[in-house]
């Protein structure tokens, strides 16, 4: 993973000389609550409904198992005991006081880590899928570009007061796991006829309440130009996205105001003054960058292992994880696992206690090259485990509570912090969550199911990203009353699509009979091994909504 | 009490006897009263007769294009962009457009909702002076432009961004003090 140099270091250390003076600048009064507002945002800290939050920047989703000890270290010693990994490869903490805020930031820098820009109206942390680097189906690592993009865009003068916030995702996956088409620029990288590196540019994603899937600007970009194109698009951006409505401010709404072969057009005729300039990025830069990206000492394994071959036989429970929560990898012998953080019930979709990221950590060290990555379903992953390895780890996951088969299943749910920590949120999203999974807590179903994601948003803004959850659940308040919309036929990945609303909205309770609806219509029509976004594809939403209703019309007829 | 700061070598000191007058309708424009005028009065200077353009500035609003000052960015002395929340960006872009683009020499000024958290950022983005916010005290206000101030992109006053500047990835032990 990247290492910082000196100038990475002096910058996030000089931050938090930064920020400590403007926390005690606000404690004094010297800084109204207004002027103080984006100054915080920019450095991670939100107001929560209880208490501020904090949100620590995990660039890509990659940690050393050194920098999730300290978060472990945070979560016990300024939280609550755990940490919450958001669905931007993020993690927050929810308990937090304002004045011990710089020196949490302090122990962050010393472990080369930061918040800043997690927040506010500016460029977020750059995302990427949590295979990067070692997926069997990638073609090109995206981390080196991606860290070049955290750079850039880290205190950029120009750019730090945007009409609203800007997210950047790159993919290099023929399966594009970074959900890189919902974002503000979406990039995708891929190689030419004679291996050179080229961009996919796409602009104007974004969930929220005009959810929209972004639109190519630009395709085959060298990708010397990457860091130009970037700024071109956002200079277009900052001098003409709205100010005036919060809600029209993303640049989604400006592509589509001009039209994305204008809003092109503009972006290019921005773009040819700039691109030979001095921000042409250099081969040095890129390998400088690169080179802390490659590969670790791989041990040259087998592909097939007898006693991994053994276990599989003979442990059906192992066997089921294995299927599950594993990931094909570009070396032979390898593969990546995944984590789930959504055992049930038993806690909230993300949350890790400061006791199991150490122990992560401990199994990074032990079994990997000391290396995390989060992934934005908000589940965290061991990148290089040998299969030799996999049984006992397999094992200790068990007893960390980590090991739970349901990774890309309905469990396997992605969920906002809604109103138990979210000021602005309408609903409560985590019982809706932990109803359902209660409800669908039989692992042989569920498999059965296959594959299928549920996303649940706690309001409008869409963080739990329910339009392109396969179904997505949207909590909305009537008359100070908590309701929940139903969609279904939303996608990720290369096949993206938004979900479509089924019919009114549900009360909290009748949520999982709603759930269980859909499910068994999907197992009534589907054909062979068809997942449950391909019904709702092929025989759209009719049959769905009208088995969800009928039956809930019955209901309240038998109540009568 | 005037409220401006400027940059001498870079860093801010308090202009207590700065001559602009900022304008912002219609007044009688004299020779001996240097002003910051609408880009239409200003226009309409030395036809009218009534004074001499080039003791003159011109503000820009933010929604105003600053391509519209390349033409006579040689003989302005002095633009001012406007900041009507310190929330809203538009005048960095303008900024960085009229001293990268339009080849503006002359003093920038930021006007409006001017505070010390974003001077170091207006300075790079090729802000040279800055009328700050009547309420607030400049001498606080100078305290922006110390600290840290290091970028890795490249701005109107560094136009390499970082990676062309230095030879990284060796591990220095401090930067140097002129990096700071
Ligand atoms: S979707 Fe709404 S409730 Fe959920 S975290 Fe985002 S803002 Fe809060």
């Amino acid at each position: 993973m990247y290492n910082y140099d000196s100038y990475d270091r002096a910058l996030v250390q000089a931050r938090v000389h930064q920020f400590r003076d403007q926390v005690s600048r606000r404690v004094n009064g010297e800084l109204s609550e207004e002027e103080f507002l984006p100054l915080r945002l920019q450095n991670g800290v939100y107001l929560q409904r209880h208490a501020y939050m904090l949100r620590v920047a995990i660039p890509y989703g990659t940690l050393s198992s050194d920098q999730l000890r300290t978060l472990a270290l945070i979560a016990d010693e300024y939280d609550r005991g755990y940490g919450h990994f958001s669905t931007r490869q993020n993690i927050q903490f929810n308990w937090i006081e304002l004045e011990q805020v710089p020196d949490i930031l302090q122990r962050l820098a010393d472990n080369d880590m930061h918040a800043i820009q997690t927040s506010g109206n500016c460029v977020r942390n750059i995302t990427t899928e949590a295979f990067a680097g070692v997926a069997e189906d990638e073609l090109i690592d995206p981390r080196p570009l991606a860290e070049i993009m955290r750079q850039w865009s880290t205190v950029n003068p120009e750019f730090l007061f945007l009409p609203r916030k800007f997210k950047i995702a790159i993919s290099s996956s023929e399966s594009d796991r970074a959900a890189v088409r919902s974002h503000d620029i979406g990039l995708y990288l891929y190689s030419g006829d004679s291996g050179e590196m080229f961009l996919r540019v796409m602009v104007g994603g974004g969930l929220g309440r005009t959810p929209i899937l972004n639109e190519i600007v630009r395709e085959a970009l060298p990708w010397q130009h990457l860091l130009t194109y970037v700024e071109a698009i956002l200079r277009v951006y900052n001098r003409h996205g709205r100010r005036d409505n919060k809600y029209k401010a993303r640049i989604k709404i400006l592509v589509r105001a001009l039209g994305v072969e204008a809003f092109a057009e503009e972006v290019e005729r921005e773009w040819e003054q700039i691109r030979d300039g001095a921000a042409e990025l250099t081969k040095e830069e890129y390998f400088r960058v690169a080179r802390d990206f490659s590969a670790p000492d791989y041990e040259k394994v087998d592909a097939v292992d007898m006693d991994f071959g053994a276990w599989l036989a003979r442990d059906s429970g192992f066997a089921i994880w294995v299927q599950n929560n594993t990931q094909a990898h570009k070396v032979k012998g390898y593969v990546s696992v995944v984590l789930s953080t959504k055992p049930g019930a038993s806690a909230p979709p993300g949350d890790v206690t400061g006791d199991q990221m150490r122990s992560v950590a401990e199994l990074a060290d032990h079994y990997g090259f000391g290396e995390i990555r989060v992934a934005h379903e908000q589940n965290l992953v061991l990148p290089d485990i040998r299969k030799t390895d996999l049984y006992s780890l397999w094992r200790k996951l068990q007893e960390l509570n980590l090991a739970t088969p349901n990774i890309g299943l309905l469990t396997d749910v992605i969920a906002c912090p809604g109103g138990d920590y979210c000021s602005l949120a309408n609903t409560r999203s985590l019982p809706v969550a932990r109803d359902i999974q209660q409800r669908f807590d039989d692992l042989d179903f569920l498999h059965d199911l296959g594959a299928l994601s549920l996303n649940i948003s706690g309001c409008m803004n869409a963080c739990g990203h329910h339009h392109i959850g396969n179904i997505g659940i949207l909590g909305v308040s009537k008359n100070g009353e908590e309701f929940f919309q139903i969609t279904i036929g939303g996608a990720q990945g290369e096949d993206s699509s938004l979900g479509k609303v089924i019919g009114p909205a549900f009360k909290v309770e009748e949520v999982p009979d709603a759930i269980d609806r859909l499910l068994s219509t999907y197992l009534r029509y589907r054909e062979l091994d068809e997942p449950f976004v391909e019904t709702v594809r092929r025989l759209g939403i009719g049959p769905f909504k009208d088995e969800v209703y009928r039956k809930l019309q019955n209901h309240k007829e038998l109540a009568q | 009490m005037n409220n401006i700061i400027g940059l001498v070598n870079g860093g801010g000191v308090y202009l207590a006897d700065d001559q602009w007058t900022f304008v912002d309708d219609e007044v009688w424009v004299t020779k001996s009263r240097p002003m910051i005028l609408p880009l239409d009065q200003w226009q309409k200077l030395d036809e009218s007769g009534t004074g001499v353009r080039s003791i003159h500035g011109v503000w820009l609003g933010p929604d105003d294009d600053p391509a519209v000052l390349g033409p006579i960015s040689g003989e302005l002395p002095i633009i001012a962009l406007q900041f009507p929340s310190f929330r809203d960006g538009r005048a960095y872009s303008q900024a960085n457009l009229l001293r990268t683009r339009y080849g503006f020499k002359g003093d920038l000024r930021a006007i409006g909702d001017v505070l010390r958290d974003q001077l170091a950022l207006m300075r790079h983005c090729g802000f040279t002076s800055f009328a700050i916010r009547a309420d607030k005290c400049v001498s606080d206000a100078l305290k922006g432009f110390d600290g840290y101030d290091m970028i890795y992109a490249r701005s109107a006053t560094t136009p390499e961004p970082l990676y062309r500047r230095y030879n990284r990835g060796h591990q220095l032990a401090t930067p140097t003090e002129e990096e700071r």
